[in-house]
C-alpha cells in the first residue's frame, strides 16, 4: 500500500510561464503589474488570453496597471494546506478588483485577518520567489496615502 | 430531436462507502457496474454506450477489458468533475434519443479517503491537491502560488462573496449540514451517521473562512453506477423506471479559474442558464418538484443552488433553508435524502443520482410520500447540468 506521505508536494508550487503569458511574468520581474488591453475596444483582461472576450479582437497591448484595487472577496486559510504554506497559517487570500476592472487573486501582506473587508483599498507589492518568478502581492493603502495620491 | 421523456434510469448500483476501503478505483468501478446491471436485469455484455467523468481512471479501454465487451457504439465524458454529475444522464439520454446506443452505462469510482493513495499520479486516490505539480502551466497558476490550493479554499472565496452580497450566515450553513446529516443517520449506506446539531456545526473548526469542517463534503472511497435505456424498453426491467423528463447542460465559469470567475454576472453563468433550459424543456416549475438533490460539496453552494435553479429568488437561499427548510419529511423542499456528499459519501455527486432514483421507486430510507418528480443538479460553480426524473 502506497503511503500518503510519499506523494505529498513539498516545494512551493510556482507558475510555469508559457507563450500566452510570459509578458506578464517579465513585467512582474521588473516590478510592474501588467494586463492585456484590447487594441480595438480598449477593455482590460486578466488572466492572459489571445482574444478579447468582449469584441473578439486579437489585437492587444500589454499595459501597466495602476496597481490599485479594492477587495472583492477573501478567505482566511486555516488548514489543511500544502506543506509549503503551513508555516504561514492562518493566511489570507483575496480577490481584488483592480482599477482597470479585472479581478486579480493574491494575498495582502502584513494584514491581520480581522482587518480585511469588502471594498478595502490595496496596492501592489512585488515579491521575487525565484530567478524567473516574481509574485504580485498587495498591501493595505493607508487613508493618508489615499488622500495624497 | 429532444431528450424529453426519451430515456429512463433502470439500474442503480454501488459499492459500500467508507473513509478507507483499500481498493483501487478500477476494482470498485466494476463492482458498482455489475450491481447496476443486476438491479436492472441487464447483462453487462449488453452495454453499448458509456458516459464517464473525464477524470475517471477506469476509462473505456479498461472497462471493455474487464467486462469482455467487444465494442462500444457511443462513449463520452463530462468535464470538470462534479459539474458533470447530472450531465452524465443528459449525455446518456442524448445517445439513446439519437439512436447511437441502446444501453448506456454511467459510473464514477473514487478512492478519495485521505489515506486512500494507490499510485503516484494526481488522480490515483487520496487528496488530489496534496500532489499538485510544482510548476503550474494551467490556470491554477493564478492562485495556487498564493496558497489557494484546493477546492474548499476556492469555494470559500465564492461563499464569502455571497455573504457580502446577501448576509448569508453560519446558521444558514448549519441548517444545510444538519438536515443532510439527519438524513444520513437514517441511511445505513452513509459514512457519517452521528447526529449533528447546529451547535455541533458551529463548534467544528474553521478550515477556510467562512467554511467550517462540517460545511465540507467528506473524503471517502466508493463507486456508483447507473444504467440508462430507451423509455419504451424501461418497463421490461426488474425495477420501476425513473424516466428522464428533461435535462440541460451549461458551461459557465469554473472555480478553478477563480481569477475570471467573477467576470460574469451570476444570472448569466452556467447553472442559472441550465436552469432556464431545464424548466423550458420539462414544462414544469420548481414548485412541482417533490425532492431535490443539489451538488452539496459545500453547504453555501447548496444555498446558491436553490437560487440558481429558481427554487427561491437570488439572495433568499439563506432564509429558505432556515428552520429545517431542506429536512425530511416536512421541509419546504426536501433535499439530499441520502445525506449527500456532506454525509453519505463523496462520489462526485453520482450517489445523489442513485438516491433520486430510489425516491422515484419509493425505496429511500427517507422516502418522500408520493414522490413523482426528482430534481438533480451537478456542481453549480463548474460547467454543469441538471436533470428531472419522473415516476
Amino acid at each position: 500500500m502506497m503511503r500518503r506521505e510519499a506523494v505529498i508536494t513539498r516545494d512551493l508550487p510556482l507558475p510555469l510561464p508559457t507563450l500566452d503569458n510570459r509578458e506578464f511574468y517579465a513585467a512582474a520581474r521588473r516590478g510592474e503589474l501588467c494586463f492585456q488591453r484590447c487594441a480595438t475596444c480598449g477593455r482590460f483582461r486578466h488572466y492572459p488570453r489571445p482574444l478579447c472576450p468582449s469584441c473578439l479582437s486579437r489585437e492587444f497591448a500589454w499595459e501597466r496597471s495602476t496597481g490599485r484595487g479594492t477587495v472583492f472577496t477573501w478567505t482566511i486559510v486555516r488548514g489543511p494546506t500544502l506543506p509549503a504554506f503551513e508555516g504561514n497559517l492562518p493566511y489570507n487570500v483575496v480577490d481584488v478588483v483592480m482599477g482597470e476592472g479585472v479581478h486579480f487573486v493574491s494575498q495582502i501582506l502584513d494584514c491581520p485577518p480581522e482587518a480585511i473587508h469588502a471594498g478595502m483599498p490595496v496596492e501592489t507589492v512585488f515579491v521575487p520567489v525565484s530567478d524567473e518568478i516574481t509574485l504580485v502581492k498587495f498591501r493595505r493603502v493607508r487613508s493618508e496615502d489615499r488622500q495624497s495620491r | 430531436m429532444t431528450i424529453r421523456d426519451r430515456a429512463a434510469i433502470v439500474g442503480i448500483g454501488q459499492t459500500p462507502f467508507a473513509k478507507h476501503l483499500g481498493r483501487s478505483e478500477y476494482d470498485m468501478a466494476v463492482e458498482a457496474i455489475l450491481a447496476a446491471c443486476d438491479d436492472a436485469g441487464i447483462s453487462p455484455r449488453a452495454i453499448d454506450g458509456v458516459v464517464r467523468y473525464d477524470m475517471e481512471t477506469t476509462d473505456e479501454e479498461n472497462l471493455l477489458a474487464a467486462l469482455g465487451n467487444p465494442c462500444l457504439r457511443s462513449f463520452a465524458c463530462t468535464a470538470w468533475g462534479g459539474g458533470g454529475a447530472a450531465s452524465t444522464v443528459v449525455l446518456a439520454a442524448q445517445a439513446i434519443a439519437a439512436g447511437m446506443a441502446t444501453t448506456v452505462l454511467v459510473y464514477r469510482s473514487r478512492a478519495r479517503g485521505k489515506q486512500s493513495v494507490y499510485g503516484r499520479a494526481r488522480h490515483l486516490g487520496g487528496r488530489y491537491w496534496e500532489r499538485l505539480d510544482t510548476e503550474l502551466p494551467g490556470l491554477n497558476q493564478w492562485h495556487v502560488p498564493h496558497g489557494l490550493v484546493s477546492a474548499f479554499q476556492e469555494m470559500a472565496m465564492i461563499a464569502m462573496r455571497h455573504r457580502i452580497d446577501y448576509g448569508t450566515t453560519d446558521d444558514h450553513y448549519g441548517e444545510v449540514a444538519v438536515a443532510f446529516r439527519n438524513h444520513a443517520v437514517r441511511n445505513p449506506r452513509a459514512v457519517m451517521r452521528t447526529p449533528m446539531t447546529l451547535a455541533d456545526h458551529h463548534a467544528s473548526r474553521l478550515v477556510s473562512d467562512p467554511l467550517r469542517l462540517f460545511d465540507c463534503c467528506i473524503e471517502t472511497d466508493g463507486a456508483v453506477a447507473l444504467l440508462v435505456v430507451a423509455a419504451e424498453r424501461a418497463r421490461d426491467c426488474r425495477e420501476p423506471p425513473a424516466y428522464v423528463l428533461a435535462g440541460a447542460m451549461a458551461a459557465g465559469r469554473h472555480h478553478i479559474r477563480l481569477a475570471s470567475f467573477f467576470e460574469t454576472p451570476r444570472e448569466e453563468d452556467g447553472a442559472p442558464r441550465a436552469a432556464r433550459q431545464l424548466w423550458d424543456m420539462a414544462g414544469v416549475t420548481p414548485a412541482d418538484v417533490d425532492v431535490a438533490f443539489f451538488y452539496d460539496f459545500f453547504t453555501p453552494l447548496v444555498i446558491m443552488g436553490l437560487e440558481d435553479y429558481g427554487f427561491c429568488r437570488r439572495g433568499e437561499g439563506g432564509p429558505f433553508v432556515e428552520k429545517g427548510g431542506l429536512a425530511w419529511p416536512h421541509g419546504r423542499l426536501v433535499c439530499n435524502t441520502n445525506g449527500g456528499q456532506l454525509s453519505e459519501a463523496f462520489i462526485h455527486g453520482l450517489n445523489n443520482l442513485n438516491e433520486a432514483v430510489r425516491q422515484i421507486r419509493g425505496t429511500s430510507t427517507s422516502p418522500v410520500e408520493g414522490c413523482e418528480l426528482a430534481f438533480v443538479a451537478g456542481a453549480n460553480t463548474d460547467p454543469t447540468g441538471a436533470v428531472l426524473l419522473r415516476r
